[in-house]
């Protein structure tokens, strides 16, 4: 670990996020109009973001490694039926992450 | 003033229970990744994204550039680019505490905000606001912490616990899909991103996806929104996504 690059990355994201969050009070300051470019991409860029971020999370999936490919898969797809079923965020990820646990630790199966 | 403070606490229970909870997932993993607890504490004080901090985890262990990592940071955080919007006036007038007002505008602490209604004098108001924003970035810390000396103290094993962050996109995505009718957006996302995948390999991907993402959205800006508003007219609204994070 070199702690001067993870300095570094961690003051990048650190300015990125307040940049994101102060971005209205920097435009729109002193006015209320919004380009419907920015609206536009705002409404979005954050969906298409999200679905790559997913498949960000599932990189290191391959046909080289089924176990691996099985595991993930079917956990997301539980988590996700979970999800779409009971709308519970924590409830969602306590049981994708714990069945995902006892599969990856081979207790389950 | 501590009457103030306990309607703040109140209020802000439920995003506490959900903060605590992803914060320990948040310091387990990286922890496990092998930093020290202080990593986990100042990441959660100093960027304060909650899912932002899980894509940087990856991004921190597999040494991406600076360039990656601003670019990463902008989109993964660019629906923060539009909460502000509500609270521009409300901001302006509370002086240097209007900074860490914005600093601390994450999902939650604008979602509550635009559930609280107007009660009390326009100074108990701002106060209650500002309590509130304080409240919810300490349970992220604590909720960090916890997550990372738990995983210092105690040897258990944690193989796998690296699938909270998979599980928390998943939920994001699944609320997005059921909330909106258009769901081109996420599937240009999906696809830029294995295409992406397919060519880049697993360590350098994320970036020209994300890039990908961006151009082809605004290059088909006309077309996409002639869709959204045919999809708009033709359905009724969807469900409203409860929490994001």
């Amino acid at each position: 670990m070199d702690i001067k690059h993870t300095l570094a990355v961690i003051v990048v994201a650190m300015l990125c996020t307040i940049f994101t969050r102060a971005f209205p009070f920097i435009l729109f300051g002193n006015q209320r109009h919004i380009p419907p470019s920015v609206s536009y991409l705002g409404e979005m860029l954050p969906k298409a973001v999200m679905a790559a971020l997913l498949v960000y999370c599932l990189r290191q999936v391959s046909f080289d490694a089924p176990r691996l490919l099985f595991n993930q898969l079917s956990c997301v797809v539980i988590t996700a039926l979970i999800h779409a079923w009971k709308c519970n965020t924590l409830l969602s990820i306590a049981v994708g992450t714990g069945l995902y646990m006892l599969l990856s630790q081979g207790i389950l199966g | 003033m501590k009457g103030i403070l306990k309607q703040a606490f109140l209020k802000t229970i439920p995003v506490m229970v959900g903060y605590v909870f992803i914060g320990i997932a948040f310091g387990l993993l990286i922890q496990r990744a092998g930093y020290h607890w202080l990593w986990a504490l100042a990441i959660s004080v100093l960027v304060y994204a909650g899912s932002m901090q899980f894509v940087l985890v990856g991004l921190l262990t597999q040494g991406a550039s600076l360039v990656t990592v601003a670019i990463t940071t902008l989109m993964v955080n660019s629906r923060h680019m539009f909460y502000g919007l509500s609270f521009i006036d409300t901001f302006k007038t509370m002086g240097k505490t209007a900074w860490y007002m914005v600093f601390s505008l994450t999902d939650e602490t604008y979602a509550l905000f635009c559930s609280t209604a107007p009660v009390g004098t326009d100074r108990e108001r701002k106060r209650l606001m500002l309590l509130m924003s304080v409240l919810d970035q300490s349970y992220w810390v604590s909720g960090s912490l916890l997550g990372a000396l738990l995983g210092e103290a105690l040897s258990f094993d944690i193989t796998g616990i690296d699938f909270a962050m998979t599980a928390l996109f998943t939920v994001i995505c699944v609320e997005q899909w059921l909330a909106n009718h258009n769901h081109i957006s996420a599937l240009l996302g999906l696809l830029c991103a294995i295409i992406s995948l397919l060519v880049f390999g697993p360590s350098a991907f994320l970036l020209p996806a994300l890039v990908a993402c961006g151009t082809l959205l605004m290059l088909g800006r006309r077309p996409l929104q002639a869709y959204d508003r045919y999809v708009q007219t033709k359905k009724t609204p969807g469900k409203t996504p409860k929490e994001t994070l």
